[in-house]
């Protein structure tokens, strides 16, 4: 009896069965083709990763002349550049993503939304663009001498204003992070359902501590929106070149130029004459891939299971 | 009396869950069939059985299922389907297609690009679905922008286009409005001189009105199955007489 | 009396903290404002016809166009189009109708942690790839980075998009005896489609904004060419050799450049809504 209690519709259409498949083996080329850029870029820097191995992640000279390549002031532009832009842009995007989901009237709450969409829409090159013709002398004849001239005393604003340097990469980046965690952060706040709201205003809450307890439910939604924002000024490549100075630099001075992973590839990808230098970069982008995987990998499980939270109950 | 649809033991689950428990039970040909029985008795998942409706949603069954003695639980789901059509409880005409496409829908996805050949059956359905006179004005009109009863009527024209021995309604007009529902009803008493009619239906007078036999189901189980009238009239089992009286479900 | 302050201070807390996050929003359309003030006022001052019918002109001679870095840029979206759409829809639709399993899961990550990955680090890959091999830059090694940085975008779309068409039009395909293959490409596709198109523009519009990833692939091109085994000149590319690009002229040029690119990507997206502008509603 009990083997009888198998399946019966073991019996299926042969298009049906095709159609399953061939969608299948797309999606198995998708799969294959994150695991064959991680080889490939492995393969391109295997003569960099033989030669220098983690010191290529310590060692602080980035050196093509005499074929010496250590990433350090490179990685430590990256994540000093992305660090501050999240520093300016996370109390604004929680600003603008609080007015959109929980103040605005939804006459207006549209419009605003579309444009702060508009604003992740622009090329980066367009921001770059805008960065060295207005960005970046206004910086230099405004805002560096005021703040060497106002807060001179601390390292971080010292030396000549030049204009282009860490700070203009992180005004830049940080305009252009905003719309990415304003918006994913606005949807992670839709998601709390009203009745949460209600029992806060009932209870003689009023609308800002209401707010708080809806931020509260959602804070590992915006942690989540916040990564991606992190990740994703990790990567950006053409604003950042086109205003950060490309050098391999380690200063306390946010006037000084600086580096990122992808401004150097960018830079100098078509100038690497030599194969160590080309693996080198190759390495470096390598080092990006990961890292970045790594930030999106946690923040989409964040989001994720934000989401799913209030879907299943 | 000739048998259509013959079924043999047929138990029907979900995952683990087992919702219709040995059904046996004999379909006549050119005859209505309704189901009847309170919400949860199995009733819609038996006839989303008889045409593997039930598997796409998940479910499994064991059993045999006989179509003119051809084991269904056996042969391509899809090839069944055109000999057993269904009719569903709410309207679902595809909104991205006009009526006419509608009605040739199954027709152009089964292979048939003829126009000269799908016209006239087009207009054939349509007025064999008493719905001719009232669309064949507007035929280039979205299916989704005429009444819910037209658009019942316009879902089992689709249905007959396909030519189907059998035809499976599974409450066709509980979403309707009395007017529309007559119209139905109207529908099915014609449609059995050319096909077997099985219909789930919560309705007793309804049932009452459009079928020749009737089966009650209980808590998974065929309770009672006989001629309509006599089932309306002295059930055999105390339970058939319970229900039909109102005093349960 | 203490309970009443404490009630005004809450009420006076509530309306300052809400008028600072709109102040918090306009902080965020000013940027918006001034790029696009900028991008259209200097842009336009070279906008002429030359500058979509000619071709740049050497360092000191002022005038000439960028026509072949607009077919250039229009080409190398149409070549990463006819990658990622297909894999793009093709995937999407394993998603939804097959996807309910632990690979399904694991591949709707990934294209996730995909659209996370820098589009330059997708230029290197497609530098190993396709440039290595072929031993020179080509408007093919450009569309295939392209193609890839599109896939993310159109997969998950086209996933969402099929998943909002109702499960009874599905059924009532199925119960029509139309194979389930059929019903999915006629019936719940084509209900979905405006979405999906929706997608496919969003994938093409990014694209057509990408920069780094074709620096070192499709290079750029001084002279006409459409060759897709030749390195191609794009919009983006110019904008940027152009505004690093010590004259001036060049300079003006790439406020040109930019505001062209920003018409176009607006043209391709009403484009897009004219031709999914269909007769009979969706959904």
């Amino acid at each position: 009896m009990k083997n009888k209690l198998k399946k019966i519709f073991s019996s299926r259409n042969l298009g049906d069965l095709i159609f399953e498949k061939l969608t299948l083996l797309f999606a198995v080329s998708v799969f294959l083709l994150v695991l064959l850029m991680g080889y490939e870029m492995y393969l391109g820097s295997k003569l960099s990763i033989d030669k220098f191995g983690w010191s290529f992640l310590v060692n602080s000279t980035w050196d093509p002349v005499q074929e010496i390549y250590g990433a350090l002031p490179i990685i430590y532009g990256t994540i000093v550049s992305s660090l501050l832009a999240l520093i300016i842009a996370l109390p604004l995007s929680i600003g603008v993503a609080i007015y959109l989901a929980e103040v605005a009237p939804p006459w207006l709450e549209k419009p605003l939304s579309f444009l702060v969409e508009l604003l992740a829409g622009i090329p980066s090159v367009i921001y770059g663009l805008w960065g060295i013709f207005v960005l970046v002398p206004w910086i230099r004849t405004d805002v560096e001498p005021y703040l060497s001239d106002k807060l001179g005393f601390l390292p971080f604003f010292r030396g000549a204003p030049y204009g282009f340097g860490l700070l203009a990469a992180v005004l830049i980046l940080s305009i252009m992070v905003l719309p990415i965690i304003s918006s994913i952060s606005r949807d992670v706040l839709k998601s709390v359902p009203r009745s949460q709201r209600e029992a806060a205003l009932a209870l003689g809450a009023t609308r800002w501590q209401s707010t708080m307890i809806v931020l509260r439910d959602a804070r590992s939604g915006i942690l989540g929106a916040t990564m991606l924002g992190l990740g994703r000024a990790i990567g950006e490549t053409m604003a950042v070149t086109m205003v950060i100075g490309n050098r391999a630099l380690i200063s306390p001075s946010l006037f000084d130029p600086s580096y990122t992973m992808a401004s150097v590839i960018a830079n100098e990808f078509t100038e690497a004459t030599s194969e160590m230098y080309l693996s080198a970069l190759i390495q470096l982008a390598l080092v990006l891939f990961v890292i970045t995987i790594i930030i999106n990998a946690f923040a989409r499980l964040l989001v994720w299971r934000m989401n799913r939270r209030w879907k299943t109950t | 009396m000739e048998i259509k649809l013959s079924i043999k033991n047929l138990d029907a689950y979900y995952g683990k869950n087992q919702v219709l428990k040995n059904i046996s039970l004999d379909i006549p040909k050119n005859k209505v069939v309704a189901i009847i029985g309170p919400s949860g008795c199995g009733k819609s998942t038996f006839l989303r059985s008889l045409n593997r409706m039930h598997e796409v949603v998940g479910g499994t069954i064991k059993g045999e299922i006989l179509l003119d003695g051809e084991d269904l639980t056996k042969t391509d789901p899809v090839l069944l389907r055109k000999r057993v059509g269904m009719v569903f409880q709410k309207p679902n005409p595809f909104p991205s297609m006009s009526i006419f496409n509608n009605v040739a829908a199954g027709l152009k996805l089964n292979g048939v690009r003829n126009k000269k050949q799908i016209t006239p059956i087009v207009e054939k359905c349509l007025r064999q679905a008493a719905l001719w006179e009232e669309v064949k004005n507007n035929l280039n009109d979205s299916g989704a922008n005429i009444s819910g009863g037209q658009q019942q009527r316009l879902c089992i024209a689709r249905t007959l286009a396909v030519n189907p021995e059998v035809i499976l309604m599974d409450e066709p007009a509980s979403a309707l409005d009395p007017i529309s529902t007559t119209k139905i009803e109207d529908l099915i008493f014609e449609l059995k001189k050319d096909y077997t009619i099985v219909i789930v239906t919560h309705n007793m007078q309804q049932a009452a009105r459009v079928s020749d036999y009737t089966a009650f189901f209980y808590m998974g189980e065929l309770i009672e199955f006989s001629d309509t009238k006599k089932m309306f009239t002295s059930p055999d089992k105390q339970q058939t007489e319970d229900y039909i009286r109102g005093r349960f479900g | 009396m203490n309970s009443r302050f404490f009630h005004y201070r809450k009420k006076i807390t509530s309306m300052i903290m809400m008028s600072l996050t709109f102040a918090a929003t306009l902080a965020a359309i000013v940027p918006l404002i001034f790029i696009f003030y900028y991008t259209i006022s200097k842009g336009i001052t070279y906008l002429n016809l030359d500058f979509f019918i000619a071709m740049p002109k050497p360092v000191g001679e002022t005038g000439g166009g960028m026509a072949n870095a607009i077919v250039g840029t229009l080409m190398l979206i149409g070549i990463g189009g006819a990658i990622g759409v297909p894999v793009g829809i093709m995937t999407g639709t394993y998603l939804s109708e097959f996807g309910n399993n632990k690979f399904g899961f694991m591949v709707r990550f990934l294209t996730d942690v995909l659209s996370g990955v820098p589009s330059i680090v997708v230029g290197v890959v497609a530098y190993t790839m396709v440039v290595l091999p072929m031993k020179h830059f080509s408007a093919i090694a450009g569309g295939i980075a392209l193609g890839i940085l599109m896939i993310p975008t159109i997969t998950r779309t086209t996933e969402e998009m099929i998943k909002l068409v109702p499960h009874s039009l599905r059924e009532a395909g199925l119960a029509l005896g139309i194979p389930k293959w059929k019903t999915t490409l006629a019936i719940v596709i084509r209900s979905a489609w405006k979405g999906i198109a929706t997608g496919v523009l969003l994938g093409l519009s990014r694209a057509a904004g990408e920069t780094a990833p074709l620096l070192f692939t499709a290079l750029g091109n001084r002279f006409w060419s459409t060759s897709i085994g030749q390195p191609i000149a794009s919009l983006t590319v110019y904008i940027y050799d152009y505004a690093k690009s010590p004259f001036e002229d060049w300079n003006q040029q790439a406020w040109t450049a930019a505001l062209v690119l920003i018409l176009l990507i607006s043209i391709l997206s009403l484009v897009f809504r004219i031709i999914t502008r269909s007769k009979y509603k969706t959904n």
